[in-house]
């Protein structure tokens, strides 16, 4: 049986990683270093305002101060950041019109299940492209307009909307936050902006799709959300990129902002190239993510699932500053072949009555090491604060690690925190029942799977919840015996 | 229908079955009674598959086919149906799911084309209502906070909704009430028919009050070492098991 396991787990280990071509275009494209002029180039290039060149300067000087984390429980080589390029972004000229972009773009975001085509659009779904360090185009922009939704790449937002970019930019993640959002604040490129207007429910789920192309090209977006008065938005993020044979830089910053009664909803469907079963290559995913529930009642939700990346280091958090505001983590970790994952959250109640949920499935399979990190912490003032904590592990195969690291910190006596956490093996108990039903291995493998994650998936919006779905299934194929 | 010849099987380097002869024709019900640790389970889990005993030598033919090295879910496929002792809780995996997916599997088997779920639905809530279940019991995670008496009776609702050539019913009596054993019986006694057969595993009698046995095994040691009918029951019921053992 044991040997079985065995060599199934390495058939599993040859699986093919779908979105892993590259595509053959033109690209604009800095030399690899980072300096003060490489800055300057990057800031002039977006045509931006002086202040943001400075907000840039400043963090970069800050950068340089900083040492990289070590306290994750992740391995990798060290990062030369001097070898890598600061910017890469398709040659032809990118219009205000999806009739411009590059056809061999529009390919590639055709084979990638995300047609830029308005007539070919996902239902109800408005979709904003990034393709290494730039926006390619926003579809649905005049739809939304109309309901003074603002949804659009941040380069464009930097020229068009600059006072709402100056009001909050950094305002949730500080650029001296750490040491990845400060080397995002000093060189971020491009990513998604989005505004929603005073008591506007969004009449479309908002998304962006990140497609790392060009190699030996670090990706730097950074995605702003402003969610005002009683406002609601539903926002999802795909990511994947071409399999290379060296690890790619991927830090991004991602922030949210919601106004009193306002709920920002944000999934994640991660996807990156994981590297191959020897761990060469694959993405460095080294993620800075933060809302703040700026008003009373607003309300914070992220939903991440996570397959790719050869490193994920992640933690999306909500602090929780008006009073009875919401923060929630739901997340799914799937760690295969080397792959290493330490992702979590931090929930910070401030307010009064704030209530946080955490429920988190760690899958481990292959060699994989999963980490769960989280912070609860309940600052002197929030009275009646709540917390509830479930963190669970599942594993598959011998050889694979999952790790918890629950950190609490309470200030003020009323709080009610409940923190469960479950580590279990996907039991040959549970594959022989699927089994003597009939259901073959793999299909019990996810079915378990699936079952474990439900609570997860049912956060998702519909049409994602169905793709994470399967791409669990199609990453955990053959993965027991 | 199957016929199990010499075998002889452990676990984990401890040998359980010692020269095991069967012999099950369509329409029978046969019973194995046994004190415990007498290797009935392990008989019931070997006949199904169970990867986690080892074979050491005999065979197992399932008409005519010998199975003693298919995989659990052919023989499954092949109609062998284990009704556990232990159900296992699948956490988040609904009832209505997993046996639609368990159905779907043995009509792919069979060349037939996928039950469509209004139809299975409708078949499921017939067997629900039989058993005295409510069709809400579909939504519910598998086995998962289930009581005993419910995990039995799903073990019955799938075996009706399978419907496969060989039930064994692997100490199926045990922890039940009255009522539910009632209930119990009365679906492996809907289901048993003169072209199917059942192998029923037990430490006592009760079951057998509502579920008439053809032939009756008792076994010690991993053999059996008796055969015969009902009356069999009682002199274990009155006796015990001493009286066998030289």
């Amino acid at each position: 049986m044991a040997d079985k396991n065995q060599k199934i787990i390495d058939q599993a280990i040859d699986q093919e990683y779908k979105y892993g071509f590259t595509t053959d275009i033109e690209q604009t494209k800095f030399k690899p270093g980072l300096d003060e002029e490489v800055i300057k180039k990057l800031s002039k290039l977006k045509k931006e305002p002086k202040w943001l060149l400075d907000w840039r300067l400043k963090a970069f000087k800050r950068w340089k101060k900083m040492e990289e984390p070590t306290w994750a429980q992740v391995k990798y080589d060290p990062i030369d950041y001097q070898a890598l390029s600061y910017y890469a972004a398709p040659k032809k000229k990118v219009n205000e019109s999806l009739d411009d972009v590059d056809p061999e773009i529009l390919e590639t975001y055709n084979k990638l299940g995300i047609s830029l085509n308005e007539q070919k659009r996902l239902e109800g779904v408005a979709v904003d492209a990034v393709f290494d360090s730039v926006s390619i185009g926003t579809t649905f922009k005049e739809e939304l307009a109309k309901h003074g939704v603002i949804f659009c790449s941040f380069s464009e937002a930097v020229v068009n909307h600059p006072e709402l970019i100056k009001k909050y930019l950094g305002t949730v993640i500080p650029a001296s936050d750490n040491y990845f959002a400060a080397l995002n604040s000093a060189v971020f490129s491009d990513g998604s902006f989005v505004y929603i207007p005073k008591g506007v429910k969004c009449p479309l789920e908002l998304s962006t799709y990140f497609r790392i192309n060009a190699s030996n090209t670090g990706q730097f977006e950074r995605t702003l959300i402003i969610a005002d008065e009683g406002s609601y938005v539903s926002y999802l993020e795909g990511c994947t990129a071409p399999m290379r044979d060296e690890n790619q830089l991927h830090a991004a910053c991602v922030e949210l902002v919601a106004h009193k009664d306002a709920t920002i909803k944000y999934s994640t469907i991660q996807n990156w190239f994981a590297g191959d079963k020897d761990g060469n290559g694959g993405i460095y995913n080294f993620v800075t993510k933060r809302g703040r529930c700026q008003g009373d009642n607003s309300k914070i939700s992220w939903t991440q699932v996570e397959t790719g990346s050869a490193v994920t280091w992640k933690y999306p958090s909500v602090i929780m500053q008006g009073d009875n505001s919401v923060g929630e983590f739901y997340s799914v970790a799937v760690t295969k072949n080397k792959q290493q994952a330490d992702t979590g959250t931090k929930m910070i109640h401030i307010g009064k009555n704030t209530k946080s949920t955490i429920i988190t499935k760690g899958i481990s399979a292959g060699e994989g090491q999963n980490t769960y990190r989280g912070a609860v912490k309940i600052l002197k003032d929030a009275e009646n604060a709540q917390n509830f904590s479930q963190c669970d592990s599942i594993l598959i195969g011998d050889k694979c690690g999952a790790h918890t690291f629950p950190y609490i910190d309470v200030k003020n006596p009323t709080a009610k925190m409940e923190h469960e956490a479950t580590t279990s093996s996907i039991g040959e108990d549970q594959l022989f029942y699927c089994n003597q039903r009939g259901i073959k291995l793999d299909d019990a493998v996810s079915m378990i799977v699936n079952g474990f994650c439900k609570e997860v998936f049912e956060e998702l919006p519909m049409e994602f919840a169905v793709e994470a779905k399967q791409l669990i299934e199609v990453t955990l194929e053959n993965s027991v015996g | 229908m199957i016929k199990i010849k010499d075998l002889m099987a452990s676990i984990e380097d401890k040998q359980i079955l010692n020269g095991i002869n069967l012999n099950i024709n369509p329409g029978e019900v046969h019973v194995i009674m046994g004190r415990n640790g007498s290797g009935k389970s392990t008989l019931a889990n070997v006949i199904a598959g169970n990867e986690a005993y080892e074979v050491e030598k005999g065979s197992i033919l399932m008409n005519n086919e010998n199975i003693t090295e298919m995989s659990i879910e052919n023989r499954a496929l092949n109609g062998i149906f284990l009704c556990f002792q232990y159900p296992v809780a699948i956490p988040g995996v609904s009832m209505a799911y997993f046996l639609r997916s368990a159905l779907n599997a043995h009509l792919e088997h069979q060349g037939k084309e996928e039950i469509d779920a209004l139809e299975f639905l409708k078949n499921s809530k017939k067997i629900l209502n039989e058993l005295g279940l409510d069709d809400s019991f579909l939504k519910r995670a598998i086995n998962d906070g289930f009581s005993g008496g419910e995990k039995k009776k799903s073990e019955i609702l799938q075996l009706l909704s399978i419907n496969p050539k060989l039930a064994v019913l692997d100490e199926t009596d045990s922890g039940l009430d009255v009522d539910a054993l009632r209930t119990v019986a009365k679906g492996v006694n809907k289901f048993k028919n003169k072209n199917n057969a059942v192998l029923i595993i037990t430490h006592y009698q009760r079951l057998l009050n509502y579920i008439k046995p053809d032939i009756v095994h008792l076994m010690i040691d991993g053999k059996i070492v008796k055969t015969g009918d009902m009356s069999l029951v009682e002199k274990v019921e009155n006796d015990g098991y001493s009286w066998l053992e030289k």
